[in-house]
This record gives C-alpha cells, sequence and structure tokens, in this order.
C-alpha cells in the first residue's frame, strides 16, 4: 500500500533507545516531516542519551543539547542567530519530553510562543520523567502509579488529573498547535507539515508510549498508542488559523480496556476507573465544544 | 595616555558599557532586566531601535532564558551578548558552566550587586565571585573607561582559538555603573582594526552536521574536555597580556596585564583589591605613603585565570599583605584572601590579613583602609570584618 510517508531517513541504525521506544519513531517521523535543513535542540531527557555517547550522533542533522529548561530560549537564539547569517530556511526544533516541557521548561517554553519566533516546539510526551527512572511529571495521567506515586498502602498513584501542554498553548493563542501519536505517522507526518506553512511558533504535543515507564511489552507500543486515540485518553486534534478540529477515532474503546493494557495501571479499582472515565468525557466535550465555536 | 581617534564624552558605567557593546559589532543580544543592570540593556534596545547597531535584542523570560538564547545563536556563530546582577547571575549559573564547556566565547557584563536576603541593591561581589568555578574568564574594572575597553578587549580574547572561553566583565554597582565619567569612545575603525569578524569553526551547519555536547562516559573524553578547559584559562593569561598590549598599541590606553601595581616598589605592607575600592585604596596609599608609611596597592583585573605568578612576584619583598574582599565564603574566608592565600603557599611566609568590608554596598571609607594597614602593622592575622556596627 502507498503512504504519504516521505522515504527520506535522517535517523540512522544504533541508536541506544529501549525496544519498542515510541520517543524514538517520533523523532524519526518528524524528520522525515521537515527534511534535512534542521536543527534540533534537546534538553536532559531520554533523547539527550538516545543518539549514543561522544561522537556518535545517530541523527543526520545538528543537534544541540540543552539543560532541562533551556528549550525555549535555545531554539529562540537559533531561529534569531540564523536568520541574521541569512539562513531562513533552517527549521528550528525543540525536542523535549514532557517533563522537560509541562514542568521545569514551561516558562521558557511560554515565552519563546508569546514571542512568535518561527520555530517548531515538539513535546514528546511519556507520561513521566523516564530518563532518571519512571517519576511523575505533570504531564503524567491520573491514576499511574511511578517511583515517585508509588501505590504502596496508601494507594499513593497519582491523584491529579494531567496537565494536556496543548490546551494550555491554545490558550495562550500559539497559531499552530496539535497533538499526534505514533500510530498514526501519516497524521503526525502531515501536522508538522502543515505547521512548516505557519510562520510562527508551532506546537505538536505527540504521545510517545514507554514500554519501560508503562510497563508493557515492547511489541504493544503502537496498539498502546492506538488505544490511547481509541478510548480518548489522548485526542488527537488540530489547531490552526483559529480553527480547531478534532480527529473521531474509528473504533471507540473504553478507558478501562486502555488502562487494562499497562501495569502502571494494575492497581486501579473500579471507582478509580470511573473517575478516570468520567475526566476523559469531560474533557472530550470540552474539546467538542471547542469545534463548533 | 594617547587619545587617538576618539571623542569624549561624559557618561555612566553602563552606558560605557552598552558603547562597547556596539564598537565591538555584537550581532544577537539576549538579557532580562535586574538593577543595576537595566541601563545597559535598555541603552542596547534603544541602540537597536535607532539602527545604531545592527544587532537583534530577544527580550526572554528569565535570565536563565537570557543565556540560554545567547549560547544557541553563539553556537551558530553570531557574536552574543547579555549582561545582569546579583540574583539574575546566581539563576544563571547552571547556564554559565554550559556556555563554558561548550567552549562558547560570549562576552556578558555583570554589574556587581550584594545577595538577598534580605534585599539589597547595592554593590558588592558576591555574586560574580560565587561563579568562580564556571569556567569563565573573569575581570573587574576600576573606572567607566576601563569598563568599556575591556568589553572589547574581552571578545579578542574570548574568541581567541587558544582560549575559546566565555568572557565576565565586571562593574561595580552605581558606583560604576551610574556615576558620569569622562569617556573616551573609539572611532569604529580603530576597534575595526582591533576586533576581527566573528568566525565560529563549529558552528551549526546542515551540510556537516554534529552533536553539541552530547554525553561522555567515564572513560569517553570528558574528563580530557575539562583538562583542556583548565589549560586554556592558564594559556588564555598571555593571551590576555598580549590582547591588551595590542589594544594599548591601536586604542591607545595601556591597562598592564592581569593585575595593576600602585606603589608596591619598596612597600612593607600591601593591600590587595579589585574594582573601585582600588581607587580608595591607591589614594589612601598615597597619602600614607607621604608620612613615610610604605604602603602599595595590588589591583586585581582578572581573578580568572587567577593572577598567581604576579600576585607572588609583586608582594615578594612585602613583610604583611592584606587582601579586601567584598564577598565571603561562609565558615571559610574572603574568597580572594582564600586563593591569594594559596597561591602564596610554600612559596612565601609573609603574614597574610583578609578584611571583609563594603558588603552589600557598606561605604569603604579613606579611615577603612588606614584601619586595615594599621591592623596588618599590628601583625593582625586571620580574617576581619571592617566597619560593621555593634563590637564587630
Ligand atoms: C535542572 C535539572 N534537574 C533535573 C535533572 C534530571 N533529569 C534529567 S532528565 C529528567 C527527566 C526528563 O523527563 P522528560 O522531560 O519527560 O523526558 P524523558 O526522560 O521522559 O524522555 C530529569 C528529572 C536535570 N538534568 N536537570
Ligand atoms: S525509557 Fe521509554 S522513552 Fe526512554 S528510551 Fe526507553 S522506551 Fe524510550
Ligand atoms: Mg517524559
Amino acid at each position: 500500500m502507498p503512504t504519504s510517508i516521505p522515504e527520506q531517513e535522517l535517523m540512522e541504525p544504533g541508536h541506544t533507545a529501549c525496544q519498542g521506544c515510541g520517543a524514538t519513531l517520533a523523532m524519526r517521523y518528524v524528520l522525515k516531516a521537515l527534511g534535512k535543513k534542521t536543527v534540533v535542540s534537546v534538553p536532559a531527557s531520554c533523547w539527550a542519551v538516545i543518539p549514543g555517547a561522544m561522537p556518535n550522533r545517530t541523527l543526520d542533522i545538528p543537534m544541540v543539547y540543552t539543560p532541562f529548561a533551556a528549550t525555549g530560549a535555545s531554539i529562540s537564539g537559533l531561529r534569531e542567530a540564523l536568520d541574521i547569517r541569512g539562513d531562513s530556511d533552517y527549521n528550528v526544533v525543540g525536542f523535549a519530553g514532557d517533563g522537560g516541557t509541562a514542568d521545569i521548561g514551561l516558562q521558557s517554553l511560554s515565552g519563546a510562543m508569546e514571542r512568535g519566533h518561527n520555530v517548531f516546539y515538539i513535546m514528546y510526551d511519556n507520561e513521566g520523567y523516564m530518563n532518571t527512572g519512571v517519576q511523575r511529571s505533570g504531564s503524567t495521567p491520573y491514576g499511574a502509579e511511578t517511583t515517585t506515586t508509588p501505590v504502596g498502602l496508601d494507594r499513593n498513584f497519582k491523584k491529579q488529573q494531567k496537565k494536556v501542554v496543548a490546551d494550555i498553548m491554545m490558550a495562550q493563542g500559539v497559531p499552530y498547535v496539535a497533538t499526534a501519536t505514533i500510530a498514526y505517522p501519516e497524521d503526525l507526518i502531515r501536522k508538522v507539515q502543515n505547521a512548516k506553512k505557519v510562520n510562527g511558533p508551532k506546537f505538536i504535543q505527540i504521545l510517545a508510549p514507554c514500554p519501560t515507564g508503562w510497563y508493557y511489552p515492547p511489541e504493544k507500543t503502537i496498539g498502546v498508542s492506538r488505544m490511547a486515540v481509541q478510548s480518548r485518553m489522548f485526542p488527537l486534534y488540530e489547531y490552526s488559523s483559529g480553527t480547531f478540529r478534532l480527529t473521531r477515532p474509528s473504533k471507540p474503546v473504553t478507558v478501562r480496556e486502555y488502562v487494562q493494557s499497562q501495569k502502571r495501571f494494575s492497581h486501579m479499582d473500579e471507582d478509580e476507573i470511573r473517575t478516570l472515565q468520567e475526566e476523559v468525557d469531560r474533557r472530550w466535550e470540552s474539546l467538542l465544544e471547542k469545534e463548533t465555536h | 595616555m594617547r587619545e587617538i581617534g576618539s571623542k569624549t564624552s561624559i557618561m555612566t558605567g553602563n552606558e560605557a558599557v552598552a558603547e562597547g557593546v556596539r564598537l565591538s559589532k555584537v550581532g544577537f543580544i539576549s538579557a532580562y532586566p535586574i538593577t543595576p543592570q537595566t541601563t545597559i540593556v535598555e541603552k542596547l534596545a534603544e541602540m537597536v531601535a535607532n539602527r545604531e547597531i545592527s544587532a537583534r535584542y530577544v527580550e526572554v523570560e528569565s535570565e536563565h532564558s537570557a543565556m540560554a538564547a545567547v549560547f544557541a545563536s553563539e553556537i551558530a556563530g553570531v557574536r552574543s551578548y547579555t549582561a545582569t546582577s546579583s540574583q539574575g547571575l546566581l539563576y544563571m549559573h547552571e547556564m554559565l558552566h554550559w556556555v563554558a564547556g561548550q567552549r562558547l566565547p560570549i562576552v556578558m557584563s555583570v554589574v556587581n550587586r550584594a545577595i538577598g536576603p534580605p534585599w539589597n541593591i547595592w554593590s558588592d561581589q558576591s555574586d560574580s565571585m560565587n561563579q568562580k568555578d564556571t569556567g569563565w574568564i573573569q575581570v573587574y574594572s576600576e573606572s567607566n573607561q576601563e569598563a568599556m575597553d575591556t568589553l572589547i578587549m574581552g571578545y579578542r580574547i574570548a574568541e581567541d582559538s587558544g582560549v575559546m572561553l566565555p568572557f565576565m566583565s565586571m562593574e561595580d554597582a552605581f558606583i560604576l555603573s551610574h556615576t558620569s565619567e569622562q569617556v573616551a569612545i573609539p572611532d569604529q575603525e580603530l576597534v575595526d582594526e582591533f576586533l576581527p569578524e566573528f568566525r565560529l569553526g563549529f558552528k551549526v551547519d546542515s551540510d556537516r552536521p554534529m552533536g553539541y555536547g552530547s554525553y561522555s562516559t567515564p572513560d569517553g573524553p570528558f574528563m580530557e574536555l575539562k583538562k583542556d578547559m583548565m589549560e586554556s584559562m592558564w594559556k588564555s593569561a598571555n593571551v590576555i597580556k598580549k590582547v591588551t598590549r595590542e589594544f594599548s598599541e591601536i586604542l591607545g590606553r595601556d591597562y598592564g596585564g592581569l593585575i595593576e601595581e600602585y606603589m608596591t616598589e619598596g612597600a612593607e605592607y600591601i593591600l590587595i583589591a579589585s574594582g573601585t575600592v582600588a581607587s580608595t585604596a591607591k589614594y589612601v596609599a598615597g597619602k600614607l605613603r607621604a608620612d613615610g608609611r610604605k604602603v602599595g596597592i595590588i589591583r586585581i583585573r582578572y581573578f580568572r585565570p587567577f593572577p598567581a605568578e604576579d600576585i607572588v612576584r609583586a608582594t615578594k619583598d612585602a613583610a604583611h599583605i592584606g587582601v579586601i574582599d567584598r564577598s565571603v565564603s561562609f565558615g571559610s574566608g574572603g574568597t580572594v584572601f582564600n586563593e591569594i592565600r594559596a597561591a602564596l603557599y610554600g612559596r612565601s611566609d609573609i603574614p597574610v590579613t583578609g578584611f571583609v568590608a563594603g558588603i552589600g554596598g557598606r561605604d569603604v571609607r579613606e579611615e577603612d583602609i588606614e584601619e586595615m594597614i594599621n591592623l596588618m602593622a599590628a601583625g593582625k592575622e586571620g580574617t576581619v570584618f571592617i566597619n560593621t556596627r555593634g563590637d564587630q
């Protein structure tokens, strides 16, 4: 079957990610969408390690490593300097995890988006601090067990709902905002390409399942990614020039089915699953409302 | 001093620094406001708006971001500048190491201000002394003219292929930053002759894709890279001397080298200071010399690389050394005091006294300097706080 996925590979073999790593696919697809004239800034995260130790690179593009909180500011500096050089045709991409985006890097991100630089900010969302051993982030969903939210005797799994950075970016007025996930590469690539048409800041949140931190077998990554959309745990949308478009999953599944696919939720009882389902429904309704406005 | 190809103007230290940035043809500026640095960045924003400088100015939302932005612009090969003070400099700390480790010759002005609590906007050196281990060259100026000239020299020194380290240029809060003095502004052509265009050999380039600062295992080049930073820092001492000489040849003002010696010839008591306190100390030394007391002053210009050799040589005939510190390492002593003692260790048994003075903008008066000399003459050693209230 022919696909719209570009054949160009900018990721070479030999990366050091875990088997079944969703974040690795996210980078690969983003680079396919953008091509070689791209520079990526990566903060502390799994992706700071995935390309391997010096002098390995894995990626066929310049890659600037930055401290954890610095992604937004670093792409601001790169963009302006490349423009000063006359190299406005470069794509400048910040590629950061959910911790580096929703938590420690939120200020830097928000500043960069507000200033309006012509940059891409890609948040690969594996719903936790994976590089440091699966700790909770603001983007970890309700119910998940992490190493800093251990269930224990007191059922101390994450009690707060997921902080959805893409929603924050829409509220801030970022001209292009989208969500995507690796189970739908054509949708993901199309969104990156649509973003490229926008001269200004663009933000894409890519759900990138992580077998190591979500505790499911590595061969299930694509299935888990797909179920996240089907269960509406991770709705796919695109917001551009004031128009909001929500993707309706073709084969809906329940939140219960989704949480049963991963051991990080295995402690959840019926009430807790219902709480999560209700939040998912509430959010879906509010997204539907956005569409009609 | 010769003044060739320049026009003279009355300006504050911060205005002089902004002129230095303009003359250095900086291409990218990013900063976040903090008293007393603000008037530098306001002036630069105005210069950008009026096309007096062809630079871009990005108004970031924090100092961490300011340093992250100039880090990124510099790695893309554009000469970059930022400025800060006090809490802002502390907030940058992580990025300071990152910039130095990545060997980016960024120049930054630091207007020295105390660190809270309690809040205090006045001058001391706690902010920059706290950054002594970040891998930045550090220099303290004594006048507005020197602040401007040092900034221009900073790019030459930092961008030297044997150095490639960032450069932090200090100026005392208010005493320099907001006080007007006569400053000679050199003609652009002279500065251009002194400071060539910036070319970064490893700038971001998609035809030559590189990873900038990935990671290194213990057996990787990590330790060697740090050793190389140390060696480059030592090598920078000669580059500083060479560049300072060239500056005097082209622009007519000679700052000597890493330290300035004042009446050290035959001095029994040598007081070591940096920044504007050194001016007061020199004035007092002149007066005491007239009374027949053999007092000399060493002004430390460069604190990094530390001018250990120069200090050992300049103090070798003294009977007693005093060090004025405007910062203190709690539970240890004055920062400069500790470094001086380390430099002298095993090479001299001259007693050294540490004077902590002028913290949080407390005035360092003539009588305070005289008290220091008297304490040295009385053989006082250890660390002494000067001009504090109560019994001390
Ligand atoms: C200032 C700072 N604090 C903490 C860390 C430690 N740290 C490195 S990566 C990381 C978690 C990253 O999480 P995320 O951004 O979600 O990326 P992931 O590892 O999940 O891919 C943390 C806490 C750091 N490098 N810097
Ligand atoms: S921990 Fe998760 S995100 Fe990190 S490399 Fe492994 S699979 Fe990928
Ligand atoms: Mg993560």
